[in-house]
Parts: C-alpha cells; sequence; structure tokens
C-alpha cells in the first residue's frame, strides 16, 4: 500500500452533525471548500480551521481537520497566533459579516495589513442569523431586519475595498452556489503566500432571503455579474455581449458591446490596484474572480529575515543571565 | 578647610557609618533622573552592598519643566546586612530643582541632607514651584541639613572643553551629581564610564562631555572636602556566595520568560499590546527575540491575548502582558483559554485604578479581578511574584503549571515591582527545572478532553500531529467525548472537574510556610506581592521588640497553598497588609471562615515597614 492517500471531499468530511438551516447557502460553501481541500492535496492534519462565533463560525466543526472554534470576532488574532508559534500549517479564518466587519474589524484590517498567511474566507450574507436577524455591517440600506423593522439606514461596508485599503495584497470574491467557481477561488487565495481575502455572496433563507438579489440564478446571475480572470478581457453576459472599459482619469468603468468595442474593454490585471478598487466599488455588475493579486513578503518571512527564531540552549541562557555587570560574592 | 562649599547649614550628621543609607534623587522628567538612580544601584551593588530601589516618576513623558507634575524620582536604600526596602525616609535628598524640592521634601527625613542645586533657584523656577520665597533663605528648611551647590554652573564649566552645546551641558547635570554621590558613598566610577562609553558611541562629544561630568562632581566632592562631616559609609552585603547582578522585575521576568523556552523547549510567543507599566517587558524581549521568545506587538488587547492562545493551540507557549485596563478586555479571551484548557500565561503588571487611574503608580487591585474577573465559572491559577528577582521563578512556575495542568496561568506583579531594583544572584541554567510538555502523538482511545489521572489536565496535540484531527473551542463539551454538549449533567460535571483541576494545582506548587518569625503566636501578617520586603521589616522589628509575630507571604493566589489554613490557624489574630482594600482578607474570611483583619493604604506607594510596625505594634496593645 502506497504512504500517500488520494484526497477526497470525504477526506475532509467529518463525523459531526450538520446544524446550519436546511437551504442555507453555508452548505454549498462548505461542499466547495471541501473539494478544495482534497485537490489542494495538503492533508486534513496540516490544516487548521480557525473561526470565530456566528453560523459561519460552526465551519471548523464539519471539516476534518484541526479547527478551533474561538470568540467572537477575534479568530484572526487567534489565527496570527497559530501562525507565530507554528509557521508551516495550512490556516483557514473562516466567519460571517458581523464577525468578520464588526466586532472584528479591527483584526480583519491587522492581518491584512501584516500579511500574515492565512486564507480568510469571509460568509457575507447581510445579516446576523445566529443572533436571530439584526442588521449587519453589509446590510443594504432599506433593508428590514428584527433590529431595523423601519429599514436599515446605516450605509453597508464594502469587504473588497476595506480589504484593499488595509493593505491585502488578495482580495476575491464568489458566490455560495457557484461550485463551477468557489473551489478555484478558494484554490487561488490558498495559493496566495500571505494574507487572502475571499467575500462569499451567500444567502440566509431564514432572515435575509435574496439577500444578494439575482447572483444566485443562473440566468440572472450571468447579466449582473462579471467574473474576472487575469489577462482576460472584462466581459459578461449570457454571450460574453458585455465589455467593461476602465477610465484611468474618472476611476470609473464605461458599459460597452462587445461586437463594437473591438479592443477597447479593458484586460484584466491582478495586480492593477487602481483597477482592483474601481472593480471593488462597482455596483453593477458585481465583479467576481480574483481582484487583486500582488504578492509580497509575508508576516512570517519578513520577522524571519529580521530576527530569525532559534531555540534557546541552556549556555545561551546563562550568558544571557549572567549579562554585563556583575559581581562575586565571597 | 576650603571655601568651595558653603557648610553653614550642615549642623550635626551624627554617626557617618551606618547599617543603611537611603538616598532619593529628584528633578525634572528630562533631567536624566531615572537614569541616575539605575547607574548609583549599578555602583551601589559593584561596591558590595544590599539594595533595593523605588522609581517614583510621572506619567508624562516631558511635562512643562520646572513643574511639579514633571518632577520625577529616584530612591535608594542600601547597605547591609540585608535590604528589604527602598526605605521609608531618604537620609538624603538631591533635588535639582525648586519643584523637586517641593515635591519630595516630605520624604526627606528630619536631619536628614538635602542637596539642592543652586543654580536652579531662579525667580521663575521658584514661581512656577509655588514658591513665594526661597526656601533655601527663609528659614523654612532650618530642620534639614543642606547643601547649596550650583550643580548647573559647575556642569557647564566642567563640560566646555567638550565642545558640546549649552543644552548638552544642562543634560550632563545627572552626571555630575552621579560624581558627586559617589565620591560621598565611596562608589566606584568604572562601570557608568563604560557605559557612557558604549550608550554614546556615535557621539563621542556627548560621551567626552558627561564622562567630564561624572568626573567633575567627584573631583568636588575631593576638592571640597566632603569627609566625615558630610559622606557616609553604608554596611556590606551579607548574602550567599557566588556570581551576582542587579535586575528589576521587568529584566527578571523577561530573563524568566526565556528561561521557560530554554527548560521547555517550546517556542515562547509573547503577544501584547503597550500599555504603562507593562510595555517595558515587551521593550526588554524584543530585544531577545530569535531567542526561544518572539515578540508580537497585536493592534489592540484583545487580539494581543488571542495570538498568545492561538499559539498555545498550536503548540506553542503563548503568553500576554498587559495592566488593569488591558486584563479587563483580554478577560473573554481568557474564559476561552479556560474552557478550551490551553496553557497560557498572562502578566498583569498592576497599577493604580479604577480605569486610567495613576498609570505609573503601585496597585493590588486586580486580585480579585484576576481570580474571578471572567464570564461564567472560569478558574484558573493566580501566582504573585514578592520582589524583582522573583519574577524570575514566576515566570518558570507560571509555565510549569500552564504546560502541566493545561491551564491559564495570571502573574500578578505591579508597578513597584516591576521597575525596582535588586541584586540578584545569578542562576546556574543547568540547574533550571525541565518543564518540557509531554504532547500527545497516540491515536489510541484519543479524545481532546480524556484527562491524565492525577492533574486531570488534557491532553495537549499538536496541529500537524497525524491521526488526531481534533476541534475544540469556546462550547461545552462532552466530558466523555470531546464533543459539543448541551446536557445539563454534562455541564455540572464540566464545570466540577474544571475547579478541581485548579485545585490540585496546590498538590504539586510549594506548600504555605511561615516567611519570618515563629510556627504559632499572637498576630500573622499576611500579604502578597510587593508588600514582601515592608511586612518582612516590619515583623522583624515587631519581633525585635520580643513579640510572637510572624509573616506569611503567598505567592500563589489561587489555589491557596497547601497548609496555609493550619498557619493561619496557629496564630491569635490575623492581618492581612495590602495596597488594596481588602481584596485577599476577603478571600481569607470567606474561605476559612476566620475573622481576618486588614491593613490597607491605596495611595500608589509602597507599604512603609514603619506604618505596618505601628499598626501592628497598637493591635498587640489591643
Amino acid at each position: 500500500m502506497d504512504d500517500v492517500i488520494a484526497l477526497s471531499p470525504a477526506s475532509f468530511t467529518t463525523d459531526q452533525e450538520v446544524r446550519w438551516c436546511p437551504g442555507c447557502g453555508d452548505y454549498a460553501i462548505l461542499k466547495g471548500v471541501r473539494k478544495a481541500l482534497a485537490e489542494l492535496g495538503r492533508p486534513p492534519h496540516e490544516v487548521v480551521f480557525v473561526s470565530g462565533i456566528g453560523c459561519a463560525a460552526r465551519f471548523p466543526y464539519y471539516v476534518e481537520s484541526y479547527g478551533f472554534h474561538t470568540i467572537h470576532g477575534r479568530a484572526a488574532a487567534v489565527a496570527t497566533g497559530v501562525k507565530l508559534a507554528s509557521p508551516d500549517l495550512d490556516v483557514y479564518v473562516v466567519g460571517g459579516d458581523g464577525d468578520f466587519l464588526s466586532i472584528g474589524g479591527n483584526h480583519l484590517v491587522h492581518v491584512l495589513r501584516r500579511n500574515v498567511d492565512v486564507n480568510l474566507i469571509l460568509l457575507n450574507n447581510a445579516i446576523y442569523g445566529l443572533t436571530k436577524g439584526q442588521a449587519s455591517p453589509t446590510t443594504l440600506v432599506g433593508t428590514p431586519t428584527a433590529s431595523t423593522p423601519a429599514g436599515s439606514a446605516d450605509q453597508p461596508v464594502n469587504a473588497a475595498l476595506l480589504a484593499l485599503g488595509s493593505g491585502g495584497r488578495f482580495v476575491a470574491r464568489t458566490v455560495d452556489t457557484m461550485q463551477d467557481h468557489l473551489p478555484d477561488m478558494v484554490k487561488r487565495a490558498h495559493q496566495h503566500k500571505g494574507a487572502s481575502l475571499l467575500e462569499v455572496y451567500q444567502n440566509c433563507i431564514v432572515y435575509n432571503d435574496d439577500a444578494w438579489h439575482g447572483l444566485h440564478e443562473k440566468k440572472t446571475a450571468r447579466d449582473m455579474t462579471i467574473r474576472v480572470v487575469h489577462g482576460q478581457p472584462l466581459t459578461y453576459g449570457a454571450n460574453g455581449e458585455h465589455g467593461l472599459r476602465f477610465i484611468a482619469e474618472t476611476g470609473r468603468f464605461e458599459i460597452l458591446s462587445t461586437a463594437e468595442a473591438g479592443d477597447r474593454i479593458t484586460v484584466h490585471d491582478e495586480r492593477n490596484f487602481a483597477l482592483a478598487t474601481a472593480l471593488a466599488r462597482l455596483p453593477a455588475p458585481t465583479v467576481l474572480g480574483v481582484l487583486y493579486c500582488d504578492p509580497a513578503e509575508d508576516f512570517t518571512a519578513a520577522w524571519g529575515h529580521r530576527a530569525p527564531y532559534r531555540p534557546l540552549a541552556r549556555d545561551a541562557l546563562q550568558t544571557l543571565l549572567t549579562g554585563e555587570n556583575t559581581w562575586v560574592v565571597r | 578647610m576650603t571655601d568651595l562649599l558653603d557648610r553653614s547649614h550642615l549642623g550635626e550628621w551624627g554617626a557617618t557609618t551606618r547599617d543603611r543609607i537611603v538616598v532619593r534623587f529628584a528633578g525634572d522628567s528630562g533631567d536624566g533622573i531615572q537614569l541616575l538612580g539605575t547607574e548609583t544601584a549599578k555602583a551601589t551593588a559593584l561596591s558590595g552592598h544590599d539594595l533595593m530601589t523605588l522609581p517614583d516618576f510621572p506619567a508624562e513623558i516631558r511635562a512643562p519643566v520646572g513643574t511639579t507634575f514633571g518632577v520625577s524620582a529616584y530612591q535608594i536604600q542600601f547597605g547591609g546586612p540585608e535590604i528589604l526596602t527602598s526605605g521609608d525616609a531618604a537620609d538624603v535628598l538631591v533635588a535639582f530643582n525648586p519643584a523637586a524640592l517641593k515635591t519630595n521634601l516630605h520624604t526627606l527625613r528630619p536631619g536628614g541632607l538635602l542637596i539642592v542645586d543652586k543654580g536652579s533657584l531662579t525667580k521663575r523656577g521658584l514661581e512656577k514651584a509655588g514658591y513665594a520665597a526661597d526656601p533655601t533663605e527663609d528659614g523654612s528648611l532650618a530642620g534639614y541639613r543642606m547643601l547649596l551647590i550650583d550643580i548647573t554652573g559647575l556642569t557647564a564649566v566642567a563640560v566646555a572643553a567638550s565642545g558640546v552645546g549649552k543644552k548638552q551641558a544642562g543634560q550632563s547635570k545627572n552626571f555630575w551629581a552621579l560624581g558627586l554621590v559617589f565620591w560621598m558613598f565611596g562608589h566606584d566610577r568604572a562601570a557608568t564610564r563604560g557605559w557612557i562609553e558604549a550608550k554614546f558611541k556615535k557621539t563621542p562629544e556627548t560621551a567626552a562631555a558627561n564622562t567630564a561630568a561624572l568626573d567633575a562632581g567627584h573631583a568636588y566632592g575631593e576638592t571640597a572636602e566632603i569627609g566625615a562631616d558630610i559622606a557616609l559609609r553604608a554596611a556590606p552585603a551579607k548574602r550567599t556566595p557566588g556570581l551576582y547582578r542587579t535586575v528589576t522585575g521587568t529584566d527578571a521576568m523577561a530573563m524568566g520568560l526565556a528561561a521557560v523556552a530554554a527548560c521547555s523547549g517550546l517556542k515562547v510567543s509573547y503577544c501584547t499590546y503597550p500599555i504603562t507599566p507593562a510595555s517595558a517587558l515587551l521593550h526588554v524581549l524584543a530585544r531577545l527575540r530569535g531567542q526561544g521568545v518572539v515578540t508580537f506587538q497585536a493592534e489592540d488587547e484583545i487580539a494581543a491575548v488571542c495570538a498568545a492562545v492561538g499559539a498555545s493551540y498550536a503548540g506553542g507557549l503563548g503568553v500576554t502582558g498587559s495592566s488593569g485596563p488591558g486584563m479587563a478586555l483580554k478577560a473573554e479571551a481568557m474564559g476561552l483559554a479556560v474552557a478550551a484548557e490551553l496553557p497560557l500565561i498572562a502578566i498583569d503588571v498592576q497599577r493604580a485604578g479604577p480605569s486610567t487611574g495613576m498609570p505609573t503608580k503601585a496597585e493590588q487591585g486586580d486580585l480579585t479581578m484576576a481570580i474571578h474577573g471572567r464570564h461564567g465559572e472560569a478558574p484558573c491559577c493566580v501566582l504573585a511574584p514578592a520582589t524583582p528577582s522573583d519574577c524570575f521563578d514566576a515566570a518558570i512556575e507560571a509555565a510549569r503549571i500552564a504546560i502541566g495542568h493545561m491551564t491559564p496561568v495570571i502573574i500578578l506583579s505591579d508597578a513597584y515591582i516591576a521597575n525596582a531594583a535588586e541584586p540578584w544572584r545569578v542562576p546556574d541554567a543547568d540547574a533550571l527545572p525541565d518543564i518540557t510538555p509531554v504532547f500527545r502523538t497516540d491515536p489510541a482511545g484519543f479524545q481532546p478532553f480524556l484527562r491524565d489521572a492525577e492533574t486531570l489536565a488534557r491532553p495537549w496535540v499538536r496541529p500537524g500531529t497525524p491521526e488526531l484531527v481534533h476541534r475544540i473551542g469556546g462550547l461545552e463539551r462532552s466530558a466523555d467525548t470531546g464533543h459539543i454538549s448541551y446536557d445539563p449533567a454534562n455541564h455540572d460535571r464540566m464545570t466540577r472537574l474544571r475547579d478541581e483541576k485548579i485545585a490540585r494545582i496546590a498538590e504539586t506548587a510549594p506548600p504555605a510556610r511561615i516567611e519570618e518569625g515563629p510556627e504559632s503566636g499572637d498576630i500573622l501578617v499576611v500579604g502578597w506581592g510587593s508588600t514582601y520586603g515592608p511586612l518582612k521589616s516590619a515583623t522583624r522589628r515587631v519581633r525585635a521588640r520580643g513579640h510572637a509575630v510572624g509573616h506569611l507571604h503567598l505567592r500563589m493566589l489561587w489555589p491557596l497553598p497547601r497548609g496555609l489554613e493550619d498557619i493561619l490557624r496557629s496564630f491569635k489574630r490575623i492581618v492581612v497588609a495590602e495596597m488594596n482594600s481588602g481584596q485577599l482578607r476577603e478571600i481569607i474570611r470567606a474561605r476559612f471562615l476566620l475573622p481576618a483583619e486588614g491593613f490597607n493604604q491605596v495611595t500608589g506607594q509602597p507599604l512603609k515597614s514603619g506604618d505596618v510596625e505601628a499598626h501592628v505594634l497598637r493591635m498587640l496593645e489591643d
């Protein structure tokens, strides 16, 4: 028998009964993530899932790997500690919009700017689900919720823009039900050395059904979303009939007909920060795919270069304890 | 006799050789007072004296020059055979300006020697300090012996040849005073000279100016014939033979954590966020980075403790450090470490509270927060070092308990212990205990909350270990399977198990013992933390009067050590002396149903042994 065991999604499936509401978008995300993990090929014992609190934060219980279900908002900080102690582990941080963008907003900013090599998967359903339906930091203006019966009044935060502004070097988006896209995005995020943020538009069937109107149906999604690919023109639509032209002077886009546009349609460049920010804030079509990927030295490497870690031997400890100004009592 | 020095206010000094001398320096926070103190401590130690210091500085980094709230002070008691405290009152006070004189005069004992920088007694300086008239001339200082020396002017003359500007001349005053003090007490200048050379390597003219000032101050003592009428000689220390150095609590804690790395083989991750007075520990450890310890300055207190928890989860040893306000923020994550049963060390350098309080002043106000200050029933271990050098042992003991019992351990230090310095016998690194953890690698019969039959500790598994993948977290888990459980009986069982696990730490920790005095008697003085010196000193003095009084000092506050109740019941009365309103007293009363009394001061300053002595004597008269 060969030592190498072929991995399948089942290799990353625990014996725990999944307790999300029937029809929750998280099921599809779990399925896509397991598929990606199997294809990435890192054995389960070298993978760690860290989460905070919320529906999404139950994720680690359902992935056969090491898992740490921590406290609300702090998963990114815990994951940073995991990387401090054991930089070789593959670390995923899974959380919802409340966890990542409200209570844990500060940690998201800093894990990104430090470029800690963790994969942050944001399950964005624009609602607080586990606490029964209050407005979240991504709830759209006007959405009635338990805490905003007259409709939410606060402007939602744009996670991709926040990530880019925080110094994140990898920002991608996908949709829970897009099984032909989501696993690839997880794999791309994993391949990126440094912090990666993958935002997954997720539906909450109980408290915010149809949260991302139109993104979940194949028919409408073709016209309402664009999947950007590095080196490919920014086209979308059922037959790729629409194209985007980035106007550098205004930082905005012009929507063109592919047939008439010729070579005026912008070719996606993952390393173009200005393009990435413009794509991140485009209201329609919703931009999916890798918006930005521009690797830089990650947290562990940066510190390793400045102060490489060495275990402390007892003789070195003795030198340290003795110091420089000593005297002898006889 | 030279006319260099006005001796008209000196009066009689009495005996010039004594067991102990207390010297206090006070000046502007920009005058380099703390440096002056540190160098004095070093030279004192190298001269063979025992010592204890008390840095006393304001929270303001550079308060407006000459103001009373910008005064920084440093007190040192030295001599022998054993020095336990930084001294209740100063024998010598060196005041660098009127504001320092005004704010520190009360620390000088009646008849003590006052050295004032005459050059600072300007109209403007006196006004800023709130003096209507020059106190050196209006007779208000008649109760003290006084030397007026133009330190500012003499320093300017001394450094002139070094080619430095007027500003640097002002900044070398502390070295001039240091030179004079070294002359007065017979200390050697060599160590300070070496320090100046190293510190100002890149600015040789500054090094030359400071050395010139140091030498000039020393020469002044000689040419002004400061002899038996002014100078004092203290007794030598009587210590166990060996190699010695001085350490502050911060130094000792940092070296303790480095020792933990060496003794455990673990990568120690010190994760913290800047806060006074704990930040100094980050500074020391950051310089050690790479030597067994890594430091991580997090974005906030919560991230700091969470990163430490993450590091421990990953099989390293997570350590976080803060002060009261930061500890409050860490409480939720400490609860997670209790629930997930992970090793963790949290160092609380206590300061006066509540809220921002007095950030540079010491207090023991966080005891009950450390023991009980988490949501739910979340017991953990609480230790308290008694002296600066004891921080070294506390760090190793905390790691031993955290690793061996899979629990968070809180170390309660304080602003006094962190900053105070004392001599320390350099330990033999090879003789330090082995605290290597046993990581579980065997999958047979594994579940994450299996317990050791003796300690009740659960197994520690490093992520990356094959065939042991598992999930843990803050949700209650089944004692039998480790899986999430909301079963009522299981929660009751787990709550008791967590409590019992902490209680059993007492079985491996040192038992309670009498620090000073008889095993039974009339009064037992009980303390913990930085009050050690004053309480031991006070107990000795009361005993010297023939009373049956003992001193017990707790180094472990939770669980309480074995044998404590027997000792408490061996004395007719118990007085718990604390720098809070009686937190340990309440615990002892509640735990043992004993009528413990309190001696409490919440001034931000260390207890004075004289005050404790007087209190115990009053109790004996009752």
